[in-house]
C-alpha cells in the first residue's frame, strides 16, 4: 500500500515538475550564471567576470533612468487604479440609495460591472494598437481630432502623446500617457475584486453607521475601506507585478522601444535592448538578477507592511 | 474628476446636524438630507456614464472604422457611422494580413497548452493538497515563486534554447509551435498549481475516502471523482488561462524571432504587432483595425459567455 502511494505520488508529479523545472527554473539558473560572465550571446566564447556585471549597473546612466521609471509607475499604476476601482465599486454597491431592500448599488450597476470589465479581457497587444490609433498625434487621433473639434488644441501644435518627453510634474510626459493606458484596462478587474469583497461585509454594518448619522464620505472612508484591506493589500501587490511589467505597452507605443530619447525606458526594455540589439547577454542576464531581487523584496516588503491583526465581522 | 471624493455640499458637510429623531424617511436619505443624496446620486450617475464612454468608445470606435473604406478612416476619422459597410477589409485582413494564418496558429497553441496546463496543474495540485510526502512543501514553493518571477530574466537562456533548438529537446526538431506550447504549459503551471491547490483543499475528505473503502486506485480517484469534484475551479483556471494565453505576446515573440517576417506561423499577438509596427511603410488603416476587431472579438465572447464563472473565479483565486 505505501509502495503504491509513492509510485503514484511519483507519477502524477513528474511531468509538471520536470516541465517546471526544465523551462522555468533551469533557465533562471543559467541566467544567474551568465550574470557573471562576459557572454554576447551570438558566439561560445564567455569569460567568468564574477559581480563586474553588477556593479556596472549603478554606475549604468540608463539603468538608472529605468530604474526610476519602474518605480513611478510601481507607485503610480496601484495608486491610481485602486482608487479609481474603489470608487466604481463603491458607486455600484453601496452607493446607491437605500430603500425597503437595504443598501444597494446605483441603477443599472449590473451593466456597468459587465462593461468596466470589458478592457481587462482585451489583450494588452490589442490595448497597445487601439491606443496607438487613439493617441496618434494628428487630427485623426481620437483625442486630437475630437480636441481640435472643439477647439481646444489648435490643428497645428496637437498633442504629441508618445513623443513627449517634456516633464511634467518632474516626469517626462509619455510616462504618464502609459499610465493612463495602464489604469484604464486595470480598473475593471479590481472594481470586480472589490465589489465582491464590499458584498461580503454584512448590510447591518452600513445601515448601524447610517443609523448613527454617518455619511457617504464617512461609510466609506471609515467602515468600507477598513474592512477592504486585506483584498486592497492584495491588489496593490498584484498590480506592483503589473507596474513592473510595462514592456508590452512600452514596446509597442514609444518611438523605438523606450524613447523618445529614452523618455520612456524601464528594466525590461533595456534588459531586451543590451541582449538582443547590443549583444551583452551577460550584463542583460545581471539586469535580470537585479530586477528579481527587486521584485522578491518588494513582494515581501509589501507584505510586511499591510499585514496587520484582521477586523472580525 | 478629482472633485470626487470631497463632494462639496454632499454628504460631507451634512452630518454634523443628526436629526434628533431617524423616520425611514430620513434614513431613505442616506448621508442625511435629501439634497445631499440627490446631488450624490446625480453625480454617481455622471462618473459612471463618464467611465462607462471612456471604455465603450474606444472599442466601438474600432470596430467602426474597421468598416470604413481606407479614404474614409482618413477623411472621418471619429465618425462612427461608416458610410457603407465595407465587409471585405475583414477579408483582406484575414488572407492578405494573414490574420487567418495568426487564428490558427494561436487557436492551435491554445488547445494544446491549455488542456495540458489544466491536466498536469491538477495533478501536481492535487497531489501537493491531499498527499503527505517529504518534499512537499519544498516542491509547493517552488511553483509558488513562479508566480514572483519576472520572465525577462529568463528571456535569455530560452531564447539561446530556441536559437539552437537541439539543445532544448532534441525531438522536437525545428517544431516552434510545439515548443511554445511546452513553454506556455511551464509557466502557466505556477498559477495553475496555486489555484488548484487551495480548490482540492476546499473538497470533503470524506468521498475521498469511501472511495478508498471501495478500492479504488488512487489514479482511479482523481479521474472519476476528486477531478468531477472540481469542476468549477477547473472552469475558472480554464479561462483564465485561455484569455492568458491568448494575450501572450512577449513569449511568443522572444522564442519565435526566428519566424518573424515569415506570418504563417506567427501567434494573433505578435502578428497583430508586426502589422502595426508595420504601418509606417504600407498603409492599410482599416485592414489594421479589422485585425484588432478579430482578435478582440473571441476573447469578448469568452467573458460575455462566461461573465459570471469569470467573475467568481477571481474573486475566489485572488482573495481567499
Amino acid at each position: 500500500m505505501r509502495h503504491g502511494v509513492a509510485r503514484f505520488v511519483t507519477g502524477f508529479l513528474a511531468l509538471p515538475v520536470g516541465l517546471y523545472l526544465f523551462y522555468v527554473v533551469w533557465p533562471f539558473l543559467q541566467a544567474a550564471g551568465y550574470s557573471l560572465t562576459d557572454w554576447g550571446g551570438y558566439s561560445d566564447r564567455q569569460q567568468f567576470v564574477g559581480l563586474d556585471n553588477y556593479l556596472r549597473l549603478f554606475s549604468d546612466e540608463l539603468i538608472r533612468k529605468a530604474f526610476w521609471h519602474n518605480v513611478f509607475f510601481l507607485i503610480t499604476v496601484p495608486f491610481f487604479t485602486i482608487a479609481l476601482a474603489l470608487f466604481l465599486a463603491f458607486l455600484l454597491n453601496v452607493g446607491g440609495r437605500e430603500d425597503k431592500a437595504g443598501i444597494r448599488g446605483v441603477f443599472g450597476s449590473g451593466l456597468y460591472k459587465v462593461i468596466f470589465f470589458f478592457p481587462q479581457v482585451l489583450s494588452l497587444v490589442v490595448v497597445a494598437v487601439m491606443w496607438q490609433q487613439i493617441y496618434r498625434a494628428d487630427g485623426q487621433g481620437l483625442i486630437n481630432g475630437v480636441l481640435m473639434k472643439l477647439g481646444l488644441v489648435s490643428p497645428d501644435e496637437p498633442i504629441t502623446f508618445m513623443y513627449d518627453p517634456e516633464p511634467f510634474l518632474g516626469v517626462p510626459a509619455v510616462l504618464w500617457w502609459l499610465l493612463l493606458i495602464a489604469v484604464w484596462s486595470g480598473a475593471g478587474f479590481y472594481m470586480v475584486l472589490f465589489s465582491a469583497a464590499m458584498q461580503s461585509i454584512p448590510k447591518d454594518v452600513f445601515e448601524a453607521a447610517i443609523l448613527d448619522g454617518a455619511g457617504r464620505f464617512h461609510t466609506f472612508f471609515r467602515i468600507t475601506l477598513p474592512l477592504l484591506r486585506d483584498t486592497v493589500s492584495v491588489a496593490w501587490v498584484y498590480l506592483g507585478f503589473i507596474a513592473l511589467d510595462m514592456y508590452a505597452l512600452v514596446f509597442v507605443m514609444t518611438p523605438s522601444q523606450g524613447g523618445p530619447n529614452h523618455a520612456s525606458e524601464i528594466f525590461a526594455s533595456v534588459l531586451n535592448f543590451t541582449a538582443f540589439q547590443k549583444g551583452q547577454f551577460g550584463y542583460a542576464c545581471a539586469m535580470g538578477v537585479a530586477l528579481a531581487i527587486f521584485t522578491i523584496l518588494l513582494a515581501a516588503l509589501q507584505l510586511r507592511i499591510t499585514r496587520r491583526e484582521r477586523i472580525e465581522y | 474628476m478629482s472633485t470626487v471624493t470631497h463632494t462639496p455640499g454632499g454628504p460631507a458637510g451634512t452630518d454634523q446636524a443628526p436629526p434628533p429623531t431617524r423616520t425611514p424617511a430620513q434614513r431613505a436619505a442616506v448621508g442625511g438630507g435629501r439634497a445631499g443624496a440627490r446631488f450624490f446620486n446625480g453625480f454617481s450617475h455622471l462618473f459612471l456614464a463618464v467611465w462607462a464612454i471612456m471604455v465603450v468608445y474606444p472599442l466601438l470606435w474600432v470596430v467602426m472604422s474597421a468598416l470604413k473604406t481606407d479614404s474614409e478612416v482618413i477623411r472621418k476619422p471619429l465618425s462612427l457611422v461608416p458610410e457603407r459597410l465595407q465587409w471585405d477589409n475583414f477579408a483582406r485582413a484575414w488572407t492578405e494580413g494573414h490574420i487567418g494564418s495568426f487564428f490558427f496558429n494561436t487557436v492551435l497553441v491554445l488547445v494544446g497548452s491549455v488542456f495540458l496546463t489544466m491536466l498536469l496543474g491538477s495533478m501536481a495540485a492535487y497531489v501537493l493538497a491531499r498527499y503527505e510526502f517529504r518534499g512537499n512543501r519544498l516542491i509547493y514553493y517552488m511553483f509558488l515563486s513562479g508566480l514572483t518571477l519576472p520572465i525577462y530574466l529568463a528571456a535569455v537562456p530560452l531564447f539561446k534554447g530556441v536559437y539552437n533548438t537541439g539543445v532544448v529537446l532534441p525531438f522536437l526538431g525545428p517544431n516552434k509551435h510545439l515548443m511554445l506550447i511546452l513553454v506556455y504549459v511551464a509557466w502557466s503551471l505556477a498559477f495553475t498549481v496555486f489555484f488548484m491547490h487551495s480548490f482540492f483543499r476546499t473538497l470533503p475528505t470524506a468521498i475521498a475516502e469511501a472511495g478508498m473503502v471501495d478500492g479504488a486506485s488512487h489514479s482511479r480517484l482523481f479521474f472519476s471523482v476528486m477531478l468531477p469534484m472540481a469542476k468549477p475551479g477547473l472552469i475558472s483556471i480554464g479561462i483564465f488561462n485561455v484569455l492568458g494565453q491568448w494575450n501572450q505576446w512577449y513569449l511568443p515573440t522572444l522564442l519565435m524571432q526566428s519566424v518573424a517576417g515569415e506570418p504563417k506561423n506567427q501567434v494573433i499577438s505578435q502578428g497583430l504587432i508586426e502589422l502595426s509596427v508595420n504601418q509606417g511603410y504600407r498603409s492599410d488603416w482599416s485592414g489594421l483595425f479589422a485585425g484588432v476587431t478579430m482578435a478582440m472579438l473571441p476573447v469578448l465572447i469568452v467573458y460575455i459567455v462566461f461573465q459570471r464563472q469569470v467573475q467568481s473565479g477571481l474573486t475566489a483565486g485572488v482573495t481567499k
